[in-house]
């Protein structure tokens, strides 16, 4: 057992679990590199320290701190990847994908299909976003949907430190591009250690809380708040299966509809605006497939249609809060 | 044309060669596009023959291109088989890419294109990732980023240069610097004098060179390429030229300078190039005449074997998302 296996036996935050992911990675593949502004340890080893301690062990060669430049980091990754590497790029911050939004969408995505099959593209894109520290409209948005529209790019999105760990370890050896998703607001969470080195199929949901009454489908950060909801109404004997996601593109249907076929009831919870959504699609799949089976119409609960506020009533306000998910369950049991 | 050391004649004659095939190549498109026996997007490179049959001759298969859609004349330069180029342009499985890039879009890593993008500006970031990766890797590999005069002004451009500049990428950047970016003259988007003058900002080599000689293009390429091999990191060079054609098959022309495009015509570079040959004494009329006999040949058997071959099935489009297959 080396160090970094002795250390995941305890609890463990999201930083850390996906620094040990990465850990592993590099220590175990010379194809492994990581990109992105701040991360070597000269530059404190990334905003939040997620990459803390990389650039020491296995050099800065490896563990490039970048110029503040999206495009040229998601090309660089794109290139060298083409060649056989395995970079994990990071955008510090969902919004500024954005700015690389043509590299990751029309080259990450698509040269794979484009070459016939010649090239492809296993990067991995690391980001971070989620409304709570008050950063207002350009910092914490959640735009899976952007990227979960595009044919090419698988999009994963953990609820844990140790799903956070096996997902991201799936991620860098998966041979398509991958953009991992991080929430900030629950990073410093404790939680149950991963196994170490062990990675968690992508494309496929967790059944975190089994149940027979209503299907609640989430990923991210409100999938807390869904087995929170979950445990308080199974003291009103309502039994709730809560399912995490994991992976929003490729969409695991199948799970869904199992779960769906078998309690009748759906409610899709996600901390992007409603609109438009992940939850769109859910809902609509439930609908093709399993019409007449329902006892209710598929329920959503997403963010407001409004850029992140600031104040933070608003922006408390903004995300589904536990009462909405609340709300929108019982209107679906009633 | 008078260069301090002058290249072997094999050089001499091989670029004359990658010359020919481009320019061959694309009077055979045109006719074939004209008669309707394939239908497609063509950017022209013609007229831009000599900035990559120069250039490629001082790389290898083991080195890096990245082109944009004008870019047929750097793919054949590059030595990406004429019959997989006209296959895919037509559509069909036996394609480079199996008919499902197209035009803008030809790859065939076995020559080292590695990517072909229809996005202005785009060449730039994924060239130096290239790089980046035979740098790691200590490998002496070099990666070329072809793109035209307007990708200039595109942000990821700049992003590139400064990165490859900081990190000393082993790449080439080659503006080819046709006076147009669509209907758009050079002085009306183009702050700068010169392109290459933007390589001050970044500290690299920037030069400006008639990409319409040869024998300039050759040198002030194999300098570059030499530089980046050595370790030495990235230049900049600008390769004055024009575009006989136009932006794109059927462009009305009526943005341009008046004689401007007759002007360009009548230094065509690849007749002006043959003529040096035989009057410097490197070649005879009867071998190049010989050479442009089989590249013509080669270019029929193409064409045939191109409108010959079949068209992807329709499962393709499940086929190449993803490594593997999703049902959606
Ligand atoms: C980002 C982007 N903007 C606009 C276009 C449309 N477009 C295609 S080619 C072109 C002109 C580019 O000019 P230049 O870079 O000089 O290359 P040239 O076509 O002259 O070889 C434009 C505007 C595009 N493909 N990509
Ligand atoms: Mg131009």
């Amino acid at each position: 057992m080396n160090a970094a296996q002795a250390q995941t036996s305890k609890p463990l935050n999201t930083i850390q679990a996906v620094n040990l992911a990465l850990d592993e990675a590099m220590r175990t593949d010379p194809n492994v590199i990581l990109l992105g502004e701040d991360i070597a340890d000269e530059q404190a080893g990334g905003i939040v320290g997620v990459t803390k301690g990389l650039s020491q062990k296995y050099g800065t060669s490896r563990v490039r701190s970048t110029p503040i430049s999206e495009q040229a980091i998601i090309g660089a990754a794109i290139g060298a990847a083409i060649v056989g590497m395995r970079p994990v790029a990071e955008i510090m911050l969902m919004n500024f994908t954005a700015v690389a939004m043509d590299m990751i969408v029309n080259h990450a995505a698509k040269l794979r299909f484009m070459s016939g099959g010649q090239t492809h593209v296993p990067i991995t894109i690391r980001t971070m976003t989620g409304a709570g520290f008050g950063t207002g409209g350009q910092h914490a948005d959640y735009l899976e949907a952007w990227f979960a529209h595009t044919p090419g790019i698988k999009v994963v999105a953990p609820s844990s430190p140790a799903d956070a760990y096996g997902l991201m370890l799936a991620c860098i050896f998966d041979d398509d591009p991958c953009l991992f998703i991080e929430n900030m607001p629950t990073y410093w969470n404790p939680g149950p250690a991963p196994q170490p080195g062990v990675r968690i199929p992508l494309g496929r949901a967790n059944v975190l809380r089994p149940g027979t009454d209503v299907t609640v489908v989430s990923y991210s950060r409100t999938v807390a708040d869904c087995v929170a909801v979950a445990e308080k109404l199974s003291k009103e004997g309502v039994s709730a299966e809560v399912l995490d996601l994991r992976t929003i593109s490729p969409l695991d249907m199948d799970t869904v509809l199992q779960s769906v076929a078998k309690t009748r009831r759906a409610v899709i919870v996600h901390e992007a605006v409603k609109a438009f959504g992940v939850g769109a699609e859910i809902a609509a799949n439930i609908n093709e497939h399993l019409f007449g089976q329902l006892k209710a119409p598929v329920g959503r609960v997403g963010a407001y249609f409004s850029p992140v506020p600031f104040a933070k009533v608003l922006e408390t306000e903004f995300v589904p809060t536990p009462a909405r998910i609340e709300a929108a369950l019982r209107a679906t049991l009633k | 044309m008078n260069q301090p050391a002058l290249p072997s004649r094999e050089i001499l004659v091989d670029i004359y060669r990658r010359m020919t095939l481009i320019k061959q190549n694309d009077e055979r498109f045109l006719a074939v596009i004209k008669a309707g026996q394939i239908v497609a997007p063509y950017y022209s490179p013609r007229g831009q023959e000599a900035i990559p049959s120069a250039l490629s001759v001082s790389l290898t298969d083991q080195d890096y291109i990245c082109t944009i859609y004008r870019g047929f004349h750097d793919m054949l330069a590059k030595g990406v088989p004429v019959r997989m180029l006209w296959a895919e342009v037509a559509g069909r499985t036996t394609g480079t890419c199996k008919g499902k890039g197209g035009p803008m879009h030809i790859t065939h890593p076995q020559s080292g294109v590695m990517v072909t993008t229809g996005i202005v500006g785009s060449s730039m970031p994924i060239a130096n990732g290239l790089a980046l990766a035979a740098q790691i890797r200590g490998e002496k590999r070099v990666a070329v980023a072809y793109f035209g005069d307007g990708a200039s002004n595109i942000g990821a451009f700049h992003e590139s240069l400064n990165m490859a500049a900081v990190w000393k990428l082993p790449v080439v950047f080659v503006c080819q610097n046709n006076g147009y970016g669509e209907h758009t003259r050079y002085e009306i988007a183009t702050s700068a004098a010169r392109i290459s003058d933007r390589a001050a900002g970044y500290q690299i080599p920037g030069i400006t060179v008639d990409g319409n000689d040869p024998l300039a293009m050759y040198h002030v390429a194999r300098q570059a390429i030499e530089r980046a091999r050595s370790g030495e990191g990235p230049t900049l060079i600008e390769a004055k030229t024009f575009r006989f054609q136009g932006h794109v098959f059927g462009d009305a022309d009526s943005y341009m300078l008046k004689g401007e495009k007759e002007a360009a015509m009548a230094r065509d570079p690849v007749p002006a190039y043959r003529k040096w040959l035989i009057e410097q004494g490197h070649a005879t009329e009867a071998s190049l005449a010989k050479l442009e006999e089989a590249i013509n040949a080669e270019i029929s058997a193409a064409v045939e074997f191109a409108l010959s071959s079949p068209v992807p099935d329709i499962s393709e489009l499940r086929r190449d998302v993803f490594a593997q297959e999703v049902l959606s």
